[in-house]
């Protein structure tokens, strides 16, 4: 409706497009530039059903809670016992999980072995291999298996404390690691025998196996180059959750680390991100269900990841049935990530603080996501380290808080039943009622 | 001469005893018997010793291996030689798929033929053939040198990087951004040397040498084809 | 993802201990598929006679004047063996289909496992040592076999979801690898009047070759044709009346491997399977190459063709 103002016939609001939104213009726009597909950092930024869409009920008159403090809340978790001569303890159920030197800076591994081992957890290497510093810092160490096998060796094998075999992860379920030139410095170059400065493609697939039956003879090999005495984890993404874990179990996996489509990535195509995957909320139930039928819940471990912030997220996720959570892109953000102390430069390089994703560049500010010598020096390791542990801290306390308002004395005896939800996503995806009622979508026998 | 039958002892021991090797152990020459196509044999050993295994062999026969010599009187299973970092394995029939898979160092020689994948993601491992090799070979070859007397199947170093391809016979075909390059005086001295080491009696000038074309380092919409 | 097994005998006089030599290949798959097992054998023939092979979960019930009910049905006399689980039903020829229709009304629980004057399919849930006891294959004798022992991977394990599958008269199949295009097939054999009784991926593929060679294709175009419609990573054993068939999809990652003596063809997902094989010492041994189909018969020379590019 044109506007003529001499006639007095008033202007229509302007209406962006709700298919065509500002940041899809852009996006297509960027397309037609560029001839490339836009790659960036993180997990799935769109809104999903998450963790906060369930509620616990708490205590009440035929529930009584625990005293803080003088009544004991248990946090304790053991990985790996099934095969293993040495399981992996852990003092609180939330670990590192893997990521990348190469995608992150050493001082930034660092931080990340000095937070967890002060913490009584465990720290994650990533697809680029182990290096001294993280082996130094990290209490507890678990070496990642994966397509690529970059800096894979049996030495570094023989000093993890576990074995993580990378099937895939929430971010890219059947993608490779990417690392652009801009971060495959000298030193990074050396560790995963690649020229400088070039783009590393990587492999989507194992080059030595395929398929579970594979899987089980590569588990075996494992075992035999360690003498058992290590776990075994199996990570893959929550494409298939019931039939992945199961056939993991199947292969031998002595725990299970499912990955959500909010996992973050150092590097990868948005498309992937934020159209291939499952909400973390949706894989956990299918994947208890299995190890469930095969007799195997709580003997194999299931360790969530995908979007874990709060102790609140941590308790959800072991209502629903996990053993453990892992933490990616929650212990960057403890550490210093996309802080908006530095918002003069995420302007400069055309973002804002909270939606700097672009890690990829190399140029992150904070010094974390990056090998640029000059940027590295901002960030300081031992500060850095003491500030994930706060975080561990914290979110322990609070899961702690919320299993005593639930009468709990460990966090593992948190059950389904504790739980109400608000929508009928969250009520479906994690087979809990909604709020106020005694039904989900697909409770059996409901004619849902 | 130490003998381990593994119908007898099992798998776990027979490893468990050669891992038990060290650097100044006189123990340095072991058969294993009964291979009957077992998995994982004499994998992740690290001791100067030379292993011989009577048989076939199935998966990951001397994965990770380091130091040792390892000589397959027989066939060998997929992924033998696995993230090899250094010695030597010889074997004496056919190498299944995945041969010498993400290797870091060391010599593989097949005096058969080699399968598909030969050299999948190679990182330094040198491998000579002296029959053929199957497709899709040398995939995502980092470095390291793949020989081949015989010839090479489908897609030949696809996605390469740095490593180096000798073939004496044909290629079925290239893979993306795999080219035919110049043989240089440089390479016929690393292929003599080669070729002396695995005991072939082949003339460095009759191999053409393969590599990377260096167009996938950096992406570039032009060569969004070839991904 | 599975174990899979196959002898195709040359000489005669092995063929009484055709079931033994299965049996122990198929227990050295036991690793890659604990779930269910199976193995299909082609034995004797009866001169003007054909068989069924039939299950029942509940088979005192539905055996019981099985061969009684049918002989009426088809208005001749029906022969019946019971091994555990499966009757073996000798019918005369021609009466396949009139047996099969007559099932349902006799006991709903009846199925059928195999149909052809040669092959006889047994199946089960289970280790492939116990499938292979509750069923004596070890007694088993004839000129060729295939045996599978199964990983399910998306679908249920149960009897029906064992391998092999029968795709027709003397026909059967049996699979590697996970099929990434099955559902959608599905859908489109069943709307051509496809008889499709599981979600599993292997028998869309079983049945893909049924509907190819119901349209007139011999089993080497089906499996020829397979290659461009099936999507997936995939290694195909068939059995025929007369012989058997290997082929592995172009991208060929599931294991396969090959050993042929003066006296047999052997099939194995693994070396492991082929090592007791008399003379495996001095057996050419090899790996079947991608998008290639082989084919061993009783009844002319073997062939092996490559699918063009």
């Amino acid at each position: 409706m044109t506007n003529d103002r001499s006639k007095g016939i008033p202007r229509t609001t302007p209406r962006q497009s709700a298919t065509f939104s500002r940041d899809v213009n852009s996006d297509i726009r960027r397309a037609a530039a560029t001839g490339i597909y836009d790659i960036r950092g993180g997990g799935a930024k769109r809104k999903l059903p998450t963790f906060d869409d369930l509620l616990f009920m708490g205590a009440s008159i035929s529930r009584y809670p625990l005293e803080g403090y003088r009544e004991k809340c248990d946090t304790s978790v053991t990985i790996g016992g099934l095969h293993a001569e040495n399981p992996i303890h852990l003092d609180i159920p939330i670990t590192i999980a893997g990521m990348s030197f190469g995608a992150l800076s050493g001082p930034a591994k660092e931080a990340l072995g000095r937070g967890a081992s002060a913490a009584g957890t465990s720290t994650t290497t990533g697809d680029g291999g182990m290096t001294p510093e993280e082996r130094g810092h990290s209490n507890k160490l678990v070496y990642q298996y994966l397509p690529s096998r970059y800096g894979m060796n049996p030495d570094d094998l023989r000093k993890a404390d576990a074995i993580e075999i990378v099937v895939g992860q929430g971010a890219k379920p059947g993608g490779g690691g990417m690392l652009l030139g801009q971060k495959i410095s000298d030193r990074v170059a050396a560790m995963r025998n690649l020229p400088k400065g070039i783009d590393q493609r990587s492999a989507c697939r194992h080059p030595d196996w395929t398929g579970p039956d594979d899987l089980e003879i590569k588990i075996l090999e494992l075992r035999e180059i360690t003498g058992w005495k290590v776990p075994i984890y199996v990570k893959v993404a929550g494409a298939r959750p019931y039939y992945d874990v199961t056939l993991a179990v199947k292969a031998g996996a002595d725990a299970v680390v499912l990955d959500g489509m909010q996992g973050g990535t150092a590097a990868t195509q948005d498309v992937f991100i934020e159209h291939v995957g499952q909400p973390t909320l949706a894989i956990i139930r299918p994947a208890v269900q299995a190890l469930q039928d095969l007799g195997m819940h709580r003997k194999v471990q299931l360790i969530l990841s995908g979007g874990i912030r709060s102790g609140a997220d941590v308790a959800k996720a072991m209502a629903l049935g996990a053993d453990a959570v892992a933490i990616g892109t929650a212990a960057l953000i403890a550490l210093g990530d996309n802080d908006p102390k530095w918002e003069a430069e995420y302007n400069a390089l055309g973002t804002t603080a909270g939606a700097y994703d672009d890690w990829h560049e190399g140029r992150d500010p904070a010094g974390i996501t990056t090998q640029d010598p000059e940027l590295m020096k901002r960030f300081d390791p031992i500060e850095g380290g003491r500030r994930l542990k706060n975080y561990l801290k914290v979110m322990t306390l609070e899961a702690q808080t919320i299993a005593r308002a639930c009468g709990k004395n460990h966090l593992h005896n948190l059950e389904p039943e504790d739980l109400v939800a608000l929508t009928m996503e969250a009520a479906a995806m994690a087979k809990i009622p909604l709020a106020g009622t005694d039904w989900y979508p697909g409770k059996p026998g409901t004619g849902f | 001469m130490q003998t381990l039958d593994l119908t007898k002892l099992g798998l776990r021991d027979v490893n468990k005893t050669l891992h038990a090797q060290t650097a100044d152990t006189n123990q340095t020459s072991w058969t294993i018997e009964n291979a009957k196509g077992s998995h994982a044999i004499a994998c992740g050993l690290n001791a100067p010793i030379e292993v011989t295994v009577k048989g076939s062999t199935g998966y990951y026969c001397g994965g990770m291996n380091q130091q040792a010599t390892i000589n397959i009187h027989g066939s060998a299973g997929p992924g033998t030689g696995e993230n090899i970092m250094s010695g030597k394995i010889v074997i004496e029939g056919d190498a299944s798929q995945y041969l010498g898979a993400t290797g870091h160092g060391g010599l593989i020689v097949v005096k058969g033929n080699a399968s598909s994948r030969c050299g999948i993601s190679m990182k330094g491992v040198n491998i000579v053939v002296q029959g053929n090799i199957g497709h899709m070979s040398a995939f995502m070859g980092q470095s390291g040198n793949l020989v081949v007397c015989g010839d090479a199947g489908d897609a030949l170093g696809d996605s390469c990087y740095e490593a180096r391809f000798f073939v004496r016979g044909k290629v079925k075909s290239l893979g993306a951004d795999c080219e035919k390059k110049e043989m240089r005086p440089e390479h016929i001295a690393i292929l003599t040397e080669l070729l002396a080491e695995a005991g072939f009696d082949a003339k460095p000038e009759e191999f053409t040498r393969y590599g990377s074309a260096r167009k996938l380092y950096n992406f570039d919409v032009d060569n969004a084809a070839a991904y | 993802m599975c174990g899979i097994v196959g002898l195709f005998l040359k000489d005669k006089a092995l063929e009484p201990k055709l079931g033994e030599m299965l049996t122990a290949m198929l227990i050295t798959m036991t690793d890659r598929g604990p779930d269910s097992a199976g193995i299909a054998i082609y034995g004797a023939e009866t001169a003007a006679k054909t068989k069924l092979v039939v299950q029942s979960d509940t088979p005192d019930i539905a055996f019981a004047g099985l061969d009684t009910a049918l002989s009426k049905v088809v208005g001749s006399t029906v022969t019946m063996t019971v091994r555990s689980t499966h009757a073996v039903l000798t019918l005369p020829s021609g009466t396949t289909a009139a047996a099969r229709a007559a099932l349902p009304k006799i006991d709903p629980s009846l199925r059928v496992m195999s149909s052809g004057d040669s092959l006889e399919i047994y199946k089960e849930v289970g280790l492939p040592k116990d499938v292979a006891a509750r069923f004596d294959v070890a007694s088993m004798s004839g000129t060729h076999g295939i045996g599978h022992t199964r990983m399910a991977t998306e679908s249920a394990v149960t009897t029906m979801g064992a391998h092999p599958f029968n795709t027709g008269d003397d026909q059967c199949l049996v699979h590697n690898g996970s099929l990434s295009n099955h559902n959608s097939l599905r859908r489109q054999l069943r709307r051509d009047g496809v008889h499709i009784e599981t979600e599993n991926d292997t028998e869309v593929g079983a049945a893909y070759l049924t509907w190819q060679m119901q349209k007139g294709a011999t089993l080497g175009e089906a499996l020829t044709s397979s290659l461009d419609d099936l999507d997936g990573f995939f290694t195909f054993v068939v059995g025929t009346k007369d012989g058997f068939g290997v082929v592995r999809d172009p991208i060929a990652c599931k294991p396969a491997v090959m050993a042929e003596t003066d006296q047999y063809v052997a099939f194995g997902s693994e070396y492991r399977a082929l090592v007791n094989l008399p003379g495996i010492e001095n057996a050419r041994v090899w790996e079947p190459e991608p998008a290639t189909v082989y084919f061993w018969s009783h009844d002319t020379a073997p062939t092996s063709s490559e699918k063009a590019a």
